[in-house]
């Protein structure tokens, strides 16, 4: 006669180092291989839809910081080209290469946490360390522009809330020397390193036409193959003028689509990201950063939904107006609330300790997931 | 690769009367309006159909479009009877690179869309949440709870444009 055997349940979190906040995973275990991932969500729910229909545009943008507080320049950015498209205004040329360079600059400052955790979830401190260090400096470009380290306000309606230090573009460039061999520096610590790729290689393999149809976008998508990036694709601002390539995914160390390979895209995109601002940094034109802002922001009656691409994703917004001074509707598409649903299927049949290795290949920020 | 029109004449032509009429008044882009009932076939029409190719559901979104009659209660809040609650669907195609926006307005009083939840996989959140805060009810999906309030919310359906705070909760008091 057999053993008569029962699945167990074990909850992870909400309190727990390697969830990245306040996310509650309830596991169903059948002895230590994973049968069934139930996230729970909503710790960190602040209601910021309700909070956008009571607000003025531009007061709005100081909301949108704190969704994705790793990249709130580039949640700020979002925000503002949806407006700009329901209001139908141009901005000044210099405001574009700064927004770029500034999204840029926060997503590799993202990719930076992104990666120093997914480390330090399954053991490596030393590259935390370092890599905290060089985001660091990038902060430090953000607080010489607008005073902010994390939560700017920078980019507004129609300009920038600053205009840039003087001293911004001879700092940029150096970042930019001093940056490149760090990411050297980078592979030889943790992303060859042999402890890592077992780690991570071939665990928690997304495949492609599932990724597509549980709506996966950014790194995640791009780690199973698809050369799918917003900026290319449905491209916004002044991306059109760079040139820079799309990383995807081979299975250098073990399948297309493993957890190794979603945390490999990130390295490369680093790469990515400084082309395009060195392209950008020389290019800044002349002009009046304040120049287009709108006295008074009142769009007229429409519907508009734009997406640009976060460094976790698809960053969309679906604003309805009503033709008066605060949005009748704000929708936020969340990256990391999509990226998450598919954590579930991902995890099944692997160990336990597998499952935070898969969490932070996924790379999911709790702020945005709750909004 | 197809603009909306084209695609909204190709459904026009396989389902004459699930297919409402198209909004083209929006300034960006224009939305075709659809019979709640209807949503899940067309969505697999869109989804299968070679010329179409819709295989990405970008977002999925509630809206209380607030058009009923509004009653002030005693307290000075409104409070909405009639009208409607409405699912807009963004979808794009990863392949044919094309991007359509669909909706779907139900009647306040029993909001009731199909979901599709079988069409594309990632609309099961979306319809948790658009049934968190708005209440509306996606017929046969198969996980229907709360997601972002707590599960024993009962106070009603938060982004709502008459939702009113309650006293309590679980003895907490929730006006700050």
């Amino acid at each position: 006669m057999a053993l008569k055997t029962e699945t167990m349940i074990l909850n992870m979190g909400p309190q727990h180092p390697s969830t990245h906040g306040v996310l509650r995973l309830e596991l169903e275990l059948d002895g230590e291989l994973i049968v069934n991932v139930k996230p729970h969500i909503g710790y960190l729910h602040r209601c910021f839809e309700k909070h956008a229909e009571a607000m003025s545009y531009p007061q709005v943008i100081p909301y949108t910081d704190r969704m994705d507080y790793l990249a709130s320049m580039y949640n700020n950015f979002g925000y503002v080209i949806a407006v700009e498209k329901l209001l139908g205004i141009q901005v000044p040329e210099r405001v574009e290469y700064i927004r770029v360079i500034m999204g840029e600059l926060q997503r590799i400052a993202s990719h930076l946490v992104a990666i120093g955790t997914n480390g330090l979830d399954i053991g490596a401190f030393t590259p935390f360390l370092y890599l905290f260090r060089d985001r660091e400096k990038i902060l430090s470009l953000f607080e010489m522009t607008c005073g902010a380290r994390l939560l700017y306000n920078y980019m507004w309606v129609g300009g920038l809330s600053h205009d840039i230090h003087p001293d911004f573009v001879r700092l940029t460039k150096e970042f930019i020397n001093y940056f490149r061999p760090t990411i050297t520096e980078l592979n030889n610590l943790l992303t060859f390193n042999k402890i890592f790729i077992e780690r991570t290689a071939n665990i928690g393999v997304l495949p492609l036409d599932t990724a597509i149809n549980y709506g996966v976008t950014g790194p995640s998508l791009r780690g199973s193959g698809l050369a799918f990036d917003i900026r290319k694709e449905d491209t916004y601002s002044i991306y059109d003028r760079f040139d820079f390539e799309i990383p995807v995914g081979q299975g250098l160390v073990g399948t297309v689509g493993d957890s190794w390979d979603r945390y490999y895209v990130r390295i490369l995109e680093m790469e990515q990201s400084l082309r395009i601002i060195e392209q950008a940094i020389d290019q800044i034109p002349d002009g009046d950063v304040k120049a287009a802002i709108p006295k008074r922001i009142k769009p007229p009656k429409g519907t508009v939904y734009t997406r640009v691409e976060n460094p976790r994703g698809e960053l969309g917004y679906f604003i309805i107006s009503d033709g008066n001074l605060n949005p009748f509707r704000v929708k936020v598409r969340a990256p990391s609330f999509v990226n998450l649903e598919v954590f579930g299927e991902l995890c099944k049949g692997h160990l336990v300790a597998d499952v935070i290795a898969i969490l932070g290949s996924i790379d999911i920020v709790l702020g945005e997931v709750d909004r | 690769m197809k603009n909306p029109e084209e695609i909204f004449e190709l459904l026009k032509k396989e389902f004459p009367e699930a297919i409402l009429g198209i909004d083209k008044e929006a300034p960006t882009e224009p939305i075709i309006l659809i019979d709640p009932p209807q949503i899940k076939t067309i969505s697999l029409f869109l989804r299968d159909n070679p010329e179409l190719r819709f295989d990405s559901l970008m977002v999925l979104s509630g809206v209380d479009d607030a058009n009923g009659t509004k009653v002030k209660d005693e307290d000075g809040t409104d409070v909405i009877s009639g009208g409607t609650l409405s699912v807009y669907y963004h979808l794009h195609s990863v392949y044919l690179k094309h991007k359509i926006t669909l909706k779907v307005s139900t009647p306040r009083g029993n909001p009731q869309v199909e979901s599709v939840y079988n069409v594309w996989r990632t609309s099961d959140w979306h319809e948790r949440e658009a049934f968190d805060m708005y209440g509306i009810i996606f017929l046969n999906h198969p996980d229907l709870r709360r997601i972002l309030m707590p599960y024993d919310w009962n106070a009603g359906y938060p982004l709502r444009k008459d939702y009113k705070n309650p006293e309590f909760y679980q003895g907490m008091k929730v006006p700050y």
